[in-house]
């Protein structure tokens, strides 16, 4: 069925976050790069909730603390130094992304301010050791050009990557602290994106210009993109942490109809007259029920001393299994819930029951014991009594919740295009600022110097490509994309090489080896641009390419001269290649005499296997010819 | 910090707020190049610029404007002061034992102002429960502001001010005094406070943070917590430093206040004992004692209160090429004691035997510690060091070079018998010196 989103009033924003390929992170000197292995040094802390003169405290965040949540962190020498431990002020801000990040602004045609101010913006979850995050705001009011429509940017800030979570073992966090610091570009867009298209659109045009400037990051975990989407009558949710563009539609699209489903079970559960208030934070210890059972989970519960503990909820029986999005129901979303606020593993509940070992006895059992009408469903957690009840109370208040219709919420994505449940809305942001990091002026000098080195706007770049190099649209586009957008262009001017043969391997070619396994940024563009060379002079022949390429990025330092050595791939002089025909023929002079024809394709066969990349298949094919109509 | 100021607003921005008729905290309107920004009215750094103008955005964000002809203010409306009303304190419990928080400045506790960036202190009681609810459940607080000093302006006159502040909290009968001090001097306050109160009947810890109490991360909440149990319930009746022990935050360590320096510009375990153990550590609420060589806590004991310093004491230290003139301006200008910090074993150059020689005529005290901060002084080893003997000069063993300036201040605020000052700066009075080194 084709959802009419318009009609909907559905609005999307987009925050998209971008690493900047800088040469050291945002405020210290370390390399901004992530680690392997062990951690050579690791810490712990904990995160003490601030109190503001408003009196705004992130509820999840205090409730955390209040939980006594510790932090491990974990880091090694090379990419971590006192300023990550937060054992040292920041040292100034890195000019480097500053100027990327205005190079960006200029792209957007957006409004500079005139003096920089670092802010610390409150994050008490533990992926900042300080306990907030350090962002800027470097100019505001842009606009940028998606097919026919105008986006307005927000805000173009700087700021600094948190740290990356690698675990957690009850109430211990753990975070490695080698991705804090490396420097983000925010990109945020008004709410005026209208489809799950549009986003996937507005979010390409947006990373073709950062992309446009040559200093950002690529590959998995470089980019991030947040949405906050609403629709009329449901709420504004914050997702979280998609890590690819072509998710971005179906991310869009199941909100929608998670809200949309959520809509409809809130009109229902309030059509059977169920109230808010009806749900009641009793909860029933029912472990006698499952003493026996075969279910493992309760049974593992059980033998570690902890309960059953059981939340009616009054007329919910079959709502609870109602899917909202594939494979997600409402009872997926109280689980979220029981995990988050409870730390519990999950929740059973009687839409699904008798399964996982639950016989129908024990659920006719449970059901005498929290004396439940046949219209009513019934939570279970097996846990300690404290997360238990903690858990269930979440769960009562999802439900509360679901009567109301869809709450506010701060969602992560997951890989599927699905979200879960992260933590409330957290209030408006808390900021103050970075007081050990003096403001920055944006000099006259500093614009000028951003303006004479700007990027083209990609629409004009591919424009160029095309017109000038005879690319088609889509080699144009894929080389506008890629990293070797500049290299393109400088081999192109350099060697005689056919713009289009260029494009090809810098494309199709290098992303064909990368799916291969092939490390292909072990090989340098220098190397690159040498092997080009030869090819342009005839040296090297365009079927060795790949060959001398692959040994490269084995050997990251062997020369190329080197890699056609160790492959023996150096093109052959004509000499050489008719004396192997030659050779070829008289080694089958049988079939020759009888069959010229025919001899053709097992002589040029046999002759390609062995000059394979030495020689150009056409004048292989073209010699064999002449050779054959030579010979008696 | 006043609201109705213009905070380090000077030249062509303060004439434009004045202009606008804005103040500190108001809502103000900016129009530039055909844009609209609106946003409060922030204080600006004093060392800031004459030409910009900040606000914070609706979005939380500080931004500069500068002002030029072509960019207008006006104001919008007036600011709203912010009203916090910190949470009534808990409930005391009686059974619980009673501490004297005193503060000389440093925020061990405070509160931002998300308004406007500003960070106020925490001073009283109340606030002090509000921001660490925890002191709550370990002492009944009391909270006493002395000063509001940053430790490089304190001075031997505050030491007297603050050893007599806490000479009249014990005689209250408190169970333990906490003093909240900025770390830089702290470990010069420390040994001064050792030799200032004598006999001590409960403990005196002094604390501070090294990131400052904004911040969630800071270490001012658990070095506080800390102290606190330390001030309430620890064993022994001594004068310590209350930090992290390491850049976790698992452990606050405990050091002797004459045995103790700050040994790192920025980390939190900046504060190491050197030539000696740390008194205790305080882990999950727990005090475990790491040395048996203290002073017991005896309700019993009377405290002796020497509170007077002499100035006229000068710490200096020697490096290659030093101008002895030095040593000959302190004698000039009425220096009763120096206390050299010299090289290796306690050594200075043969060229400054000359002015060290006229000093010591002169009824100069001198002392010899060692720059290496680490180890004894041995004067019996090399020429060097019997010579400097022979001219007079007190080798001081493992004290610290501060905490020698320390002690010959105070000796020369008891006495001004040269002989009986020499004498006591040989004698062990607090555990300056320590016989044994261990490994
Ligand atoms: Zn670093």
């Amino acid at each position: 069925m084709e959802v009419n989103y318009e009609k909907l009033g559905l609005k999307v924003g987009l925050e998209i976050h971008q690493q900047l390929d800088t040469s050291t992170k945002l405020f210290c000197n370390c390399k901004p790069q992530l680690f392997k292995g062990e951690p050579e040094i690791t810490f712990l802390r904990r995160l003490r909730p601030t109190q503001s003169e408003l009196g705004q405290v992130d509820p999840a965040a205090y409730f955390e603390f209040q939980k006594g949540l510790k932090i491990l962190y974990e880091a090694n020498s090379e990419t971590s130094c006192l300023v990550e431990m937060d054992e040292e002020p920041p040292h100034p801000l890195n000019m480097e992304a500053v100027e990327t990040v205005l190079t960006v602004a200029l792209m957007m045609n957006a409004e500079l301010v005139d003096e920089i101010h670092v802010m610390r913006k409150t994050v008490i979850d533990g992926s900042n050791t300080t306990g907030f995050q350090r962002t800027c705001i470097i100019a505001m009011n842009g606009e940028i050009k998606v097919g026919e429509k105008t986006v307005p940017i927000q805000t173009i800030c700087l700021e600094e990557d948190a740290a990356r979570k690698t675990g957690r073992e009850g109430n211990l966090i753990r975070y490695r602290i080698d991705r804090l610091g490396i420097p983000l570009i925010e990109v945020t867009t008004a709410p005026v994106i209208h489809s799950p298209k549009e986003a996937e659109e507005t979010a390409l045009t947006i990373g073709k210009i950062l992309r446009a400037t040559g200093k950002v990051k690529r590959g998995l975990g470089t980019i991030r993109q947040d949405l906050n989407i609403s629709i009329e009558n449901g709420a504004l949710i914050e997702i979280k942490g998609v890590q690819e563009l072509e998710l971005l539609p179906l991310v869009v699209k199941y909100e929608v109809q998670r809200q949309l489903n959520l809509i409809k079970i809130s009109e229902e559960l309030k059509k059977i007259g169920v109230k808010e208030e009806d749900v009641k934070e009793e909860f029933f210890d029912v472990t006698e029920v499952f003493r026996n059972t075969n279910c493992k989970v309760i049974r593992k519960a059980l033998s570690q001393n902890k309960i059953v503990l059981a939340l009616k909820l009054p007329k919910f029986k079959g709502f609870l299994k109602r899917e909202l999005v594939p494979n997600f129901r409402l009872g997926t979303e109280m689980a979220d819930y029981a995990r988050f606020w409870g730390k519990v593993g999950g929740i059973f509940h009687t839409d699904e029951l008798p399964a996982y070992g639950i016989t129908k006895e024990e659920v006719e059992a449970l059901r005498r014991k929290v004396k439940t009408e046949n219209q009513d469903a019934i939570v279970l957690v097996a846990d300690s009594p404290e997360n238990a009840k903690d858990a269930l109370k979440a769960v009562a208040e999802r439900a509360r919740q679901a009567i109301r219709g869809v709450p506010e919420e701060t969602r992560a994505a997951n890989p599927d295009g699905t979200t879960r449940y992260m933590r409330p809305r957290p209030g408006a942001a808390r900021m103050y600022p970075e007081t050990d990091i003096p403001p920055i002026k944006i000099t006259k000098e500093l614009l000028e110097k951003i303006k004479t080195a700007l990027p083209e706007l990609p629409e004009q770049k591919l424009k160029r490509l095309i017109e000038k190099y005879g690319l088609n649209m889509k080699l144009a586009n894929q080389i506008m994309d890629s990293e070797y957008a500049e290299l393109f262009e400088i081999i192109v001017k350099e060697t005689k090489v056919q713009p289009t043969t260029v494009a090809v391997f810098l494309t199709e070619t290098m992303k064909a080896l990368k799916r291969e396994g092939v490390q292909i940024e072990k090989v340098s563009k220098d190397k690159i641009m040498e092997m080009f060379r030869l090819l342009g002079k005839g040296e090297l022949f365009k079927e060795a390419m790949q060959e001398i390429f692959v040994w490269l990025s084995k050997h990251e330092k062997e020369s190329v001269q080197n890699a056609i050595k160790a492959l023996n791939l150096k093109a052959l002089s004509k000499e050489e290649l008719e004396k192997i025909i030659n050779d070829t023929i008289r080694s089958n002079e049988k079939i020759v005499k009888e069959n010229k024809a025919k001899a053709f394709g097992l002589i040029m066969g046999i002759v390609m296997k062995e000059v394979r990349g030495k020689a150009d298949a056409s004048t292989v094919s073209q010699l064999i010819r002449q050779k054959l109509s030579e010979h008696p | 910090m006043s609201e109705n100021e213009f905070s380090g607003y000077k030249g062509e921005a303060l004439k434009a707020i004045r202009k606008a008729g804005a103040n500190i905290g108001d809502l103000i309107r900016i129009i530039r190049n055909g844009q609209v920004y609106e946003g409060i009215l922030i204080p600006r750094s004093e060392y800031g610029d004459k030409e910009h103008v900040v606000i914070k955005l609706k979005n939380g964000y500080n931004v500069g404007f500068k002002i030029t002809s072509k960019t207008k203010i006006e104001k919008v409306g007036e600011g709203v002061k912010p009203s916090f009303t910190p949470p009534p304190p808990p409930k005391q419990n009686p059974e619980l034992p009673k501490v004297t928080i005193i503060s000389t400045g440093g925020t061990i506790a405070s509160r931002v102002d998300y308004r406007t960036g500003a960070v106020r202190p925490a001073l009283t009681a109340s606030d002090l429960y509000s921001v660490v609810p925890e002191l709550g459940e370990i002492a009944r607080i009391e909270a006493k502001i002395l000063f509001s000093l940053f430790s490089e302006n304190i001075t031997p006159k505050h030491w007297t001010e603050i050893a007599k502040t806490v000479a009249e909290e014990i005689s209250k009968g408190v169970n333990g005094v906490v003093i909240a001090h900025g770390t830089d001097t702290m470990g010069y306050t420390a040994a001064a406070l050792s030799f200032a109160l004598q006999n001590l009947p409960v403990p005196v810890i002094l604390v501070g943070s090294q990131r400052s109490a904004d911040r969630p991360s800071s270490d001012a909440a658990t070095n506080l917590i800390g102290a606190v149990t330390a001030a309430s319930k620890a064993p022994f009746a001594e004068v310590a430093v209350a930090m992290h022990e390491t850049t976790s935050d698992t452990t606050i360590i405990l050091h002797k206040g004459t045995k103790v320096r700050k040994c790192h510009t920025s980390r939190r375990d900046t504060f190491k004992s050197v030539n000696s153990t740390p008194i205790a550590r305080i882990k999950d609420g727990k005090i475990e004692m790491l040395t048996q060589d203290y002073r017991k806590r005896n309700s019993k004991n009377r405290l002796v209160l020497k509170p007077k310093f002499n100035e006229k004491v000068a710490l200096i230290k020697f490096y290659p090429g030093i101008n002895p003139s030095i040593i000959d301006w302190f004698v000039d200008n009425g220096y009763k004691g120096i206390i050299l910090e010299g090289t290796g074993l306690g050594h200075v150059g043969r060229y400054c035997f000359e002015s060290i020689r006229n000093a010591v005529e002169h009824d100069v005290i001198v002392g010899m510690t060692s720059q290496c901060i680490w180890g004894r002084v041995n004067m019996n080893v090399y020429n060097q060091g019997r010579d400097l003997q022979a001219l007079g000069v007190i080798p001081l063993g493992d004290m610290l070079a501060e905490t020698a300036t320390v002690k010959l201040m105070w000796i020369l605020g008891q006495t001004q018998n040269i002989e009986e000052a020499k004498k006591l700066l040989k004698t062990n009075i607090a555990g300056e010196f320590n016989p044994r080194t261990i490994f």
